[in-house]
């Protein structure tokens, strides 16, 4: 099995998409996982030291 | 005494542009101290990505539909654009909270912001014509479900998404060419104004 195979054996997406529904919100699986890293990233951006900040002079 | 130098547009133009944006503004050496923090790489994040798929989107227009969907170069390439899209929103939405959360209009930056939220909708724009221009069943489905939607709304005449020509040229040329001027101009706004200061930073 190549890589291209392995890679479709981890992500098969050849089914019929998953959605979430809650009241009248529908969105699908890889749309609320999307969103999802989005938040995460946003969180990890505002807490995550900034490499040679320390280093740097105030106000420049 | 002004002379008819002085009065001439391209004196004028030269002088004005000088001083609102003199060169060490549009290309500093440096930036204060509190854009060393990850939530102000998001913006040009979204710059490169947008530089990414500028790029692949000119190789996919040069070779046309049959090569994207018919060689492994061509998938590869067609999978960069759809793929630094992505990227593109991603970075985009995550810049678009934090400067959100800042209150980026801050200090004369209105026109940075506002530039910035009509760029959102081009790309958003951009996005969708892209999503109906890929010449497959997954385009005809989504042209079919959006005819129905921008039908409600009474714009389906002058934009009709079933018009497999007018989508393309909307994605490759009118869409395009805006997203670069405003973005263009959103940076040069980010230019004259500066990078909005944290709230500790002004008080």
């Amino acid at each position: 099995m190549g890589l291209t195979g392995l890679l479709g054996a981890v992500f098969n997406l050849d089914h019929v998409g998953k959605y979430i529904h809650w009241g009248f919100i529908q969105l699908s699986v890889s749309n609320a996982i999307v969103i999802g890293l989005m938040i995460v990233t946003f969180i990890s951006a505002l807490f995550l030291p900034f490499p040679g900040r320390r280093n740097r002079k105030e106000g420049k | 005494m002004s002379t008819e130098i002085d009065r001439q547009w391209t004196t004028r133009l030269r002088k004005t542009v000088v001083e609102k944006l003199p060169p060490d503004k549009l290309l500093p050496d440096t930036q204060p101290a509190y854009v060393a923090s990850w939530i102000y790489v998001f913006g040009v994040t979204t710059l490169a990505a947008l530089a990414i798929v500028i790029l692949t989107g000119c190789v996919l227009a040069m070779k046309g539909p049959l090569w994207w969907h018919l060689s492994g170069t061509g998938h590869f390439v067609n999978s960069l654009h759809l793929w630094s899209v992505e990227i593109f929103f991603f970075a985009m939405v995550i810049h678009l909270w934090g400067k959100y959360f800042m209150a980026a209009w801050r200090g004369g930056r209105q026109l940075t912001w506002v530039t910035g939220v009509v760029l959102f909708l081009t790309s958003v724009g951009a996005g969708f014509t892209g999503y109906v221009s890929q010449t497959n069943y997954d385009s005809q489905w989504i042209s079919t479900q959006a005819k129905d939607g921008i039908n409600a709304t009474g714009g389906g005449a002058i934009f009709n998404v079933l018009n497999l020509g007018q989508m393309l040229m909307w994605h490759i040329v009118l869409l395009p060419l805006a997203a670069v001027a405003l973005t263009a101009v959103h940076v040069i706004y980010v230019r004259i104004k500066g990078v909005v200061p944290p709230f500790e930073e002004v008080k």
